[in-house]
């Protein structure tokens, strides 16, 4: 694990205090093709920063037709990304284009290439019972090539960016260069950005080590960019303390517009910045008791040394006993005022009077409050002046550190009254680091692209409170990582949000629920082992598809530890983050998308059936088709991998189908059903255009959501298709969505021609989540949508409808639906596995 | 007036009030205010206030030009510079001076005759002060200026820096202007001052005694004749007092009447009268009891009555001795009610009660703070401005004190320095609000440089603070950046991090306590500034107050409140400062005195 210990879980990380025998592949990763670095030195802790390209595998599809005359462009609005089809869509942005360079062969040779002859329609399994609907499973253990794959699968090597950042202490300086200067090769890297209060100390180390020029940053300039940087792109950044409630951190949805916040940074001194605009900020005030202050003056007063071990004194003190309170004046409250009498009316008041002993640990608490309740003070202070309700702190007095976030948000609620709340960040720590890293790279013009933090590579927020995690060693002595990845193109909120700043994507937050969170932390244990199987499974010619699965099956186990620990370790804990986390963990390990070829076969399989399931709707009345494209809509999303009741299901009956699924369906009513409201609208004018986010492969999109945009279609609402960019789970992707709707085009002449006239759009969301996140989607996505004025929003399965967005109100009409797959889920809603979530909404006028 | 001819004779009167202890069988070695070492020489200061005041009319320039000459001495003789030392350095000299604790020692003791004041050795506080040096003699010429006219001071500080220079500065830190422009503000008015003629405190209508109700009790035969002794059915009896009862130090005013007719004299009891003699002709009360005779307010007219204002204080833990010694004194037989403000009237009510049946009235100290502050100004220092600032703070070289005219004080930001610190912002005489508080004040102060130091009282902390360079301690900016910070136009010499330095182990072995204790100084200090700037933008207020007994004998606290308002307002703030420090919630609550009797 990364983390080298700082989450107790990582053994390899116990010799890591003494000397830097560290595993390298673990803490300074990808040096090979780093570039562009840059350093933070602050009094104790070196944050490290450096760009570097990951390669990766990825699958890809192509379809086999590779006449690429695919004449169905999307709109033709000017600024539409058009899904221009069958060019590779990337998951993650390409440093460099290797597999255009490549071309065709080159990708064949460094692929395995999964060809499958084509068949026809007749070879499929023999459907059982009725005929005409049934439509058969394919299962994973099918090795018969009986199936016609609708297209071909190769796993080509992609090569993505990303910021690696790496925390250590100071004392491991030298180490970590002799490292990286051994480990670096072939960089065309000259200079460094260097920032912080050592930056100056440690330049001649730094210039003589790396051979690499070193370019001073200001500091707090880089401090601001980097706390931009990490609050646009880092979901959950920003959180609140909360002494008392399990856990203390709230984590707060990040707001649509950033600015205009307020920073102060608690060093050695104090620093107070207004910051307006990306390039905008000002420096409104400061004092000079700070963290200094505090480590100086505690060292003087309890001959203690150490900055943690001052605060692990003061969390053990009372500082009652030498601060005079208002009680000691008063005798009690002071009325008029209403001052509590346990207010500190002078900080160490008792000492100048009392000529008793005073222990140490009464002093350190005594004078961290001191120092937490000033600086508090002043916040609010300049808060008010500039009119600013949100700031955010910052600076190694903070630094993660319980005992001062507790003191710094007591203070700043007793002074403001509440109107003002005192935000930490997650990765504070690093903010200084990523503005020098920014400063140098401004060239690549990092702030174009929107970033997305690696679950995999990253340590995540550690608590130094011993309560909360009493195996943790101190945290000196650790290796603390955030690796972030640049995403293709900028992410930004759908249009549709009813108040983006108030959204939150998920339904159930389990940092909060502590129920909620230990089922799933322990249904995803147990899925782990299914989840190893099918990596291994997917990437049958590979030698150390075993070896790396175990190291994925580790690491994705210890995450899962972390979590149960330190729940807010990623931000906000929720279904859609241990999702994510897992989809991560297994790119990390060079499993792109295990679930490619169940995918390819599931695709094909549910496009012979297509024509059958048109026909027979198409024979039904108005009303029952409505019905029946509802409900085949449901029973598509019971084929879902992602989910354990039905991953079982589909093992152990690989002939469980279509009309199966149906018929696992809850009857009407279903658990949440506005179905006759749903009806009702239909018959009304048709909408002007949907947006609907599909899900799964296969049956799903083919026999469920195909058919369904087929009717709207019909009745004259444009379509814009959404898929994943990237592979999760059997979640249909965005490229594989190209391939299937030119199938159907071939087939149907209802989509053919809203493809060709541009009333049917595939677009990619920018995700690779089983879930769904409308704050962060791709931008020609979100463009589209308003361009095409879209009125409603259909949602589709239990990751997107009822993990996330199962709340999200929209300006529009919407439809959520999913089918529940999870019994537990199920009973907290109220009903039973396979019960129906049918929810559409009409915002209020 | 019984004893106050007795010129040169002053051991007597604490002498006597021994003895008038002794003999109500009082324990006077217990009390609070023991008497301590009756027998010093430096005791023998005699009531020269008294006669002053029978002197009347020119007493109070008599009295501030003495106390100009006095300053001199003190100063030069005890190397008191170093309290004064201004942030920047030695430089300030000249101006620092007039540090208080100076003038608090010269004028202790009043010297015979002319009421002027003199310097005792003996002073118990300057026992515990314990300079080492205690230098030489009072530079030359300085103790004798007596009977000029205050201005003569003014000659003096032309003079260069050192001793002379020092000298130069009036005893209350100005350099006198030119010509001192009169005093704006009128000294005549306010409170006790219209119920009452000032003419005639023993006007014979004056005399009838109420008709006595039912005397049941001596104590109430006593009051009713007490109502008589304040000379007035509407005044409330003696001894008028006002009392703020703080976190660290207790403040006592006292008012002296010194217009007491022989009638009245021989109706006085013998508590009362005791009681007066003993305050003052001592400026000393026990261990920890001490008046500030430079800051009592000469003939002054309250509530009809002419006499002196006496300014007394004792640290808050000798409150049960006092109490005790109230109660030993069998004090309740004057006074059924004692006006109290500060925590400690809340605090020690029930013991007051209890132990010494004393009724307290308890008063909001904000509001008595208030008042007392304006009433004080508007009285004004014994004919001299209370209200001063420092001109041109941000320039050591020409930074001085200047007296300001408080006559149109709203709104004000008032920054009440204690062992905490609260700010009010004032808009009138009784609209208020605190605006917030700090809890690092005077206490965390001192309390901080005895942990840090060893030392004990506020005296040594500050004269330790004196001596010590801060910048040993603090982390200056310019030893984070080599030098300005310009990007944020930051001065290399500021303070980026208070006792940044003392991270290091290295640094921590190499400072002195008096760094520590300047640097302690240092940070407290810029720090209220820094909380009364901003709050004074919050406020839009231009004109910050600062008073409490933080800034007693603080000169450098004061300075540097005065560059930090003007510097980091470039210009826009001003810091005023007011004589009586720390005292004005007692003169409120003596006021309050006066009010009840009024509404009654």
């Amino acid at each position: 694990m990364a983390e080298c210990g700082g989450s107790g879980s990582g053994s390899s990380g116990d010799s890591l205090d003494k000397s830097i025998t560290l595993p390298p592949d673990e803490i300074f990763r990808n040096l090979e093709n780093a570039k562009r670095f840059a350093i933070d030195i602050g009094g104790s802790l070196t944050k490290l920063a450096y760009y570097s390209t990951v390669q990766h595998k990825v699958a890809r599809v192509r379809s086999f037709d590779h006449s690429d005359k695919f004449p169905f462009r999307p709109s033709p609005g000017k600024s539409t990304p058009a899904s221009r089809l069958l060019v590779p869509p990337p998951r993650v942005s390409h440093l460099r284009r290797h597999q255009d360079s490549h071309g065709l062969q080159g990708r064949q040779k460094s692929s395995a290439l999964l060809r499958v002859p084509r068949g026809c329609v007749s070879a499929s399994s023999p459907p059982r019972g009725s005929a005409h609907t049934r439509v058969p499973h394919p299962h994973p253990q099918d090795t018969e090539q009986d199936h016609e794959p609708p297209y071909e699968i190769s796993v080509q090597e992609e090569v993505t960016a990303r910021l690696h950042f790496v925390k250590f202490e100071n004392t491991y300086i030298e180490a970590c260069l002799d490292f990286i200067k051994d480990h670096l090769v072939n960089t065309e890297t000259k200079v460094i950005q260097a920032t912080g209060g050592g930056a100056y100390k440690f330049k001649d180390l730094i210039e003589e080590k790396l051979q690499l020029k070193v370019d001073k940053e200001d500091v707090m300039t880089c401090l601001i960019k980097g706390c931009n940087f990490v609050l646009k792109n880092i979901p959950h950044e920003a959180f609140v303390y909360q002494k008392g409630s399990n856990p203390e951190f709230r984590f707060q949805t990040n707001h649509p517009s950033v600015f205009p916040y307020l920073l102060v940074s608690i060093g050695s001194g104090v620093s107070i910045v207004k910051v307006e605009t990306e390039d905008r900020f000002e420096w409104i005030g400061g004092s000079s008791i700070g963290g200094g202050t505090f480590w100086g003056l505690g060292a003087l007063l309890t001959k203690t040394k150490k900055f943690d071990e001052l605060l692990h004194l003061a969390s053990r003190g009372q500082h009652t006993n030498v601060d005079m309170l208002v009680q000691d004046i008063y005798g009690g409250a002071h009325q008029t005022l209403g001052l509590s009498g346990n207010l500190i009316a002078s900080s160490f008041g008792k000492s100048a009077t009392a000529d008793t002993e005073f222990s140490k640990e009464d002093m350190a608490k005594s004078l961290l409050h001191m120092i937490s309740n000033d600086i508090g003070q002043l916040a609010c202070l300049y808060a008010r002046l500039h009119c600013l309700d949100r700031v955010y702190f910052g600076g190694f007095f903070i630094r993660g550190h319980p005992v001062t976030m507790r003191t710094i948000t007591y203070s700043i609620n007793f002074f403001s009254k509440g109107e003002v709340q005192a935000l930490f960040l997650r990765h504070e720590g690093y903010l200084g680091a990523i503005g020098a890293f920014l400063k140098g790279a401004e060239q690549d013009n990092p702030n174009q692209y929107s970033w997305e933090e690696n679950y995999a590579g990253s340590s995540g927020l550690m608590s130094s409170s011993p309560e909360l995690c009493p195996t943790q060693r101190p945290r000196s002595g650790t290796f603390d990582l955030l690796e972030m990845d640049r995403l293709e193109r900028p992410l930004v909120n759908l249009p549709l949000l009813l108040d983006p700043s108030s959204y939150v994507p998920d339904t159930v937050d389990l940092t909060d629920d502590a129920l909620a969170r230990k089922y799933w932390l322990t249904c995803f244990e147990e899925a782990l082992d299914g989840v190893v199987k099918r990596a291994v499974a997917s990437q049958p010619g590979s030698v150390d598809a075993a070896e790396r699965a175990e190291k994925f099956r580790q690491k994705y186990w210890n995450k899962l530890q972390t979590l149960r620990h330190q729940p807010f370790a990623y931000g906000t804990l929720t279904v859609r983050s241990l999702l994510d986390t897992r989809e991560h963990c297994l790119n990390e390990f060079n499993f792109p998308d295990p679930y490619s070829k169940v995918k390819q076969k599931d695709n094909g399989v549910a496009l012979k059936c297509f024509q059958r399931v048109i026909h027979s709707l198409d024979a039904l009345g108005w009303e029952e088709r409505q019905l029946a494209l509802v409900k085949g809509l449901l029973a598509g999303n019971v084929f879902d991998w992602g989910a354990k009741a039905v991953s079982d299901v589909l093992e152990s009956d690989p002939q469980f189908g279509f009309e199966e699924a149906k018929r696992k369906l809850q009857e009407r009513p279903w658990l949440v059903d506005s179905y006759s409201k749903w009806l009702q609208r239909l018959k009304g004018p048709p909408h002007k255009c949907a947006l609907i986010f599909a899900d799964n492969s296969g049956v799903d999109v083919i026999l469920g959501v195909f058919p369904f945009v087929r009717e709207l279609l019909s009745r004259g609402t444009e379509v814009i298709l959404a898929c994943n960019s990237g592979p999760a789970l059997n979640d249909v992707t965005y490229s594989e969505s190209l391939i299937v709707a030119e199938r159907i085009a071939a087939m149907d002449p209802v989509i053919r021609s809203a493809l060709r006239e541009g009333r049917l759009l595939l677009m990619q969301t920018g995700s690779s989540s089983p879930c769904l996140d409308l704050s962060r989607l791709d931008k020609g996505l979100a463009v589209l949508v308003r361009e095409r004025g879209a009125d409603l929003v259909v949602i589709e399965g239990m990751g997107r409808a009822v993990h996330t967005n199962y709340h999200a109100a929209l300006r529009c009409e919407s439809l959520k639906l999913a089918v529940i797959k999870n019994s537990w889920l199920a009973e907290r809603l109220g009903g039973r596995l396979f019960s129906v979530i049918f929810k559409y909404e009409v915002p209020a006028e | 007036m019984l004893k106050l001819g007795g010129g040169g004779g002053g051991g007597g009167g604490g002498q006597d009030w021994a003895c008038s202890v002794a003999g109500t069988g009082l324990g006077g070695e217990e009390a609070a205010f023991e008497v301590a070492r009756l027998g010093d020489p430096g005791k023998a200061g005699c009531r020269g206030p008294g006669r002053g005041c029978a002197g009347i009319p020119d007493s109070a320039p008599g009295v501030g030009m003495l106390q100009a000459g006095a300053g001199g001495p003190a100063r030069g003789g005890q190397g008191v510079e170093e309290v004064g030392a201004p942030a920047a350095g030695g430089e300030e000299r000249p101006a620092r001076h007039p540090s208080a604790p100076a003038l608090r020692l010269l004028n202790r003791k009043p010297q015979g005759g002319s009421g002027e004041i003199k310097t005792p050795e003996n002073d118990l506080q300057r026992g515990r002060l314990s300079r080492a040096p205690r230098a030489a003699p009072p530079a030359p010429g300085m103790g004798d200026h007596g009977g000029q006219p205050e201005r003569s001071a003014s000659h003096a500080p032309g003079t260069p820096a050192g001793a002379a220079a020092v000298n130069g500065v009036l005893h209350n830190g100005f350099h006198p202007p030119p010509i001192q422009p009169p005093r704006l503000c009128s000294r005549s008015l306010p409170g006790g001052g219209d119920a009452a003629p000032p003419r005639l405190p023993l006007q014979p209508e004056l005399q009838p005694q109420p008709p006595p109700p039912q005397h049941d009790s001596p104590a109430k035969k006593c009051r009713l004749r007490r109502r008589m002794d304040s000379g007035r059915k509407n005044r409330p009896p003696f001894p008028w007092f006002g009392m703020d009862i703080g976190g660290t130090l207790v403040k006592l005013v006292y008012f002296e009447p010194k217009d007491i007719t022989a009638e009245e004299e021989q109706e006085e009891v013998e508590n009362l009268k005791s009681i007066r003699k003993y305050l003052t002709s001592n400026t000393a009360y026990g261990k920890t009891g001490i008046r500030d005779v430079h800051l009592e307010l000469k003939n002054l007219t309250m509530c009809g009555r002419k006499g002196n204002l006496h300014f007394i204080r004792f640290p808050s833990c000798a409150m049960h001795r006092f109490i005790q010694m109230g109660s030993e004194k069998n004090f309740s037989s004057l006074h059924t009610t004692l006006c109290a403000t500060g925590g400690g009237a809340f605090k020690f009510e029930e013991d007051f009660r209890t132990i010494a049946d004393l009724q307290l009235h308890k008063l909001d100290e904000l509001d008595c703070l208030i008042q007392g502050l304006l009433y004080v100004d508007s009285v004004g220092f014994n004919g001299k401005p209370e209200c001063y600032y420092f001109e041109n703070p941000t320039n050591p070289e020409l930074c001085q004190k200047r007296p300001y005219c408080l006559d149109n004080p709203y709104p004000m930001l008032l920054v009440n320095m204690g062992s905490g610190v609260s700010i009010l912002a004032v808009y009138s005489k009784d609209n208020y609000k605190r605006v917030t508080g700090t809890s690092l004040g005077g206490g965390t102060f001192l309390g901080l440089c005895c942990l840090l130091t060893g030392c004990e009282t506020f005296e040594e902390a500050l004269e330790m603070a004196a001596k010590g360079d801060s910048t040993n301690v603090d982390k200056l900016v310019k030893d984070i950046y080599g030098g300005d910070y310009e990007r944020f136009g930051l001065q290399g010499s500021a303070v980026a991090s208070s006792f940044g330095n003392m991270m290091s182990k290295e640094k921590r072995d190499s400072i002195s306590k008096e760094d520590l204790a300047r640097a302690t100084l240092v940070t407290i200090t810029n720090n209220i500034g820094s909380i009364a700037r901003m709050c004074a933008l919050n406020e839009n207020i231009d004109r910050v107050v600062f008073v409490g007994n933080f800034l007693r004998i603080n000169m450098v606290s004061m300075k540097l409140l005065a560059y930090a308002m003007d510097f980091w307002s470039k210009g826009q703030l001003k810091a005023l400062f007011l004589e009586h420090e720390g005292y004005f919630g007692a003169v409120g609550a003596l006021l309050e005195l006066f009010k009840m009797t009024d509404d009654q």
